[in-house]
């Protein structure tokens, strides 16, 4: 068994939910209650809950952090974007400080919006922690001890008191990692990304977000339907409309909600989670993007459904 | 993929038949590729008529945006007319309603981007 969570889940740059943004959830709410009465908290609360996440929640603002909990005793992460606080937050009131823990982490890539959640990562602080970053780029720790480098950051990287390690991994290889088997991909971004896949007891998860999927060419698209074959879950980069992807943001190194569908069908995955979402979208945006997307599996399905869902921050998936 | 055209004065009518799949869309591409390189004049434009396009994929819209591209390079326009109800949704889904000009049928499209164009397309149809 696999569990996905999300702590970070928006695209470029954290966002917040703004005051203007809580008056129209309250508005929409009270207009649905249209005037009813409730006799219990649960009777509200249930009601609430089938409001749908635009109205009664958010898709969230922080940047990209994803875990993978395996059932093992360590923890594993994709990213260290914003939501790796609240992560380390969970973690720290769980164990406490004076219990070590071990922390795998797999980049896809150290672009800013990817690793400015890793100073305010409090475990890396602790001595007795262990951390383990992963990727396959070279300027890999450069990229970590250069955002905390004087004038951009109070406490520098050689301050943190945790052991931590990087590992360089390479793409065509398979690592065996904290329980998982791990293969990583090469893919189109500026200064090149790496999706995963993270397999472990018959299951499997494609992590594959900052990657410009164009479709364009056969063999190239071959090796991504390879890559995402009969996964139970994609993780994928839905930033962008089809249409920005090939016109204003062509070579931006993102991917839209359809060629995400396109190609999970071409490799039987059964899940696609759109992820990476554009911080200019506020929850009703993200929303509609999702149903479209539904909409547009349903037009192109020629064999097994494929679940189409949104990521938000503090999301489960089961696997 | 069955695919035809015509002219009228500085509007090329293409007709696409079919679905423009991740197979058919290389053919699209091919049969585009004279029409976008020679026969289409300065301030003229390409009318694409889609109704009989029952599905079109990304590799289809990618290739209308390139078509989109070389022509406004070109100072000419394109325009896509009679869009099916799917392939109505599946325009508005990529936003490629915001990136090119639709039409609800042929000869509208024709009214806005050629009069001399139109006065033929009606005369041919008299």
């Amino acid at each position: 068994m696999m569990r996905i969570r999300f702590w970070g889940t928006r695209g470029s740059l954290p966002v917040a939910l703004t005051a203007s943004g809580v008056r129209d959830k309250v508005i929409a709410a009270l207009r649905a209650a249209a005037g009813r009465t409730f006799a219990t908290d649960a009777e509200l609360a249930s009601f609430v809950d089938g409001l749908g996440l635009p109205v009664s929640g958010s898709y969230g603002g922080h940047t990209s952090c994803v875990e993978i909990e395996t059932g093992g005793p360590d923890y594993v992460l994709c990213d260290l974007g914003t939501g790796v606080r609240p992560f380390g937050q969970k973690a720290l009131a769980r164990h406490g400080p004076g219990m070590p823990q071990t922390y795998h982490i797999f980049m896809s890539h150290v672009h800013w919006d990817h690793i400015m959640g890793f100073p305010f990562f409090t475990p890396a602080y602790i001595p007795g922690n262990r951390i383990r970053i992963y990727g396959g780029h070279e300027e890999l720790e450069l990229a970590f001890r250069r955002q905390q480098a004087a004038p951009s950051f109070p406490v520098e990287f050689a301050a943190l008191g945790a052991d931590i390690e990087f590992v360089h991994l390479h793409p065509g290889r398979q690592y065996d990692i904290a329980g998982l088997q791990v293969n990583l991909m090469l893919q189109r971004h500026a200064g090149d990304s790496f999706g995963y896949r993270f397999s472990a007891g018959g299951r499997s998860v494609v992590y594959t977000t900052d990657s410009e999927h164009t479709l364009e060419d056969a063999k190239e698209t071959g090796i991504y339907v390879n890559f995402f074959r009969d996964a139970d879950l994609v993780i994928f980069d839905a930033m962008y409309s089809l249409a920005d992807t090939i016109s204003v943001k062509a070579d931006w190194g993102h991917s839209s909600n359809i060629v995400g569908v396109e190609l999970c069908q071409l490799a039987g995955a059964r899940q696609l989670c759109l992820f990476h979402h554009e911080p200019i979208h506020g929850d009703a945006a993200i929303d509609r993007v999702l149903a479209e997307t539904r909409r547009y599996e349903e037009i192109t399905r020629s064999g097994q459904p494929l679940l189409v869902t949104a990521a938000y921050d503090g999301m489960e998936i089961e696997l | 993929m069955d695919f035809s055209s015509q002219r009228f004065v500085d509007v090329v009518v293409a007709v696409p038949v079919g679905q423009i799949d991740h197979p058919n869309a290389e053919s699209l591409q091919r049969a585009l590729a004279p029409i976008l390189e020679a026969a289409i004049p300065a301030s003229g434009a390409l009318v694409l008529d889609f109704s009989g396009v029952s599905y079109i994929s990304s590799m289809g819209l990618r290739i209308l945006l390139m078509a989109a591209k070389q022509l406004r390079a070109a100072n000419a326009r394109i325009a896509v007319a009679a869009l099916q109800p799917v392939v109505s949704e599946i325009f508005g889904i990529a936003r490629f309603n915001h990136v090119l000009e639709i039409f609800p049928d042929v000869r509208t499209a024709l009214e806005h981007v050629s009069g001399p164009a139109l006065a033929a397309y009606d005369a041919a149809a008299a």
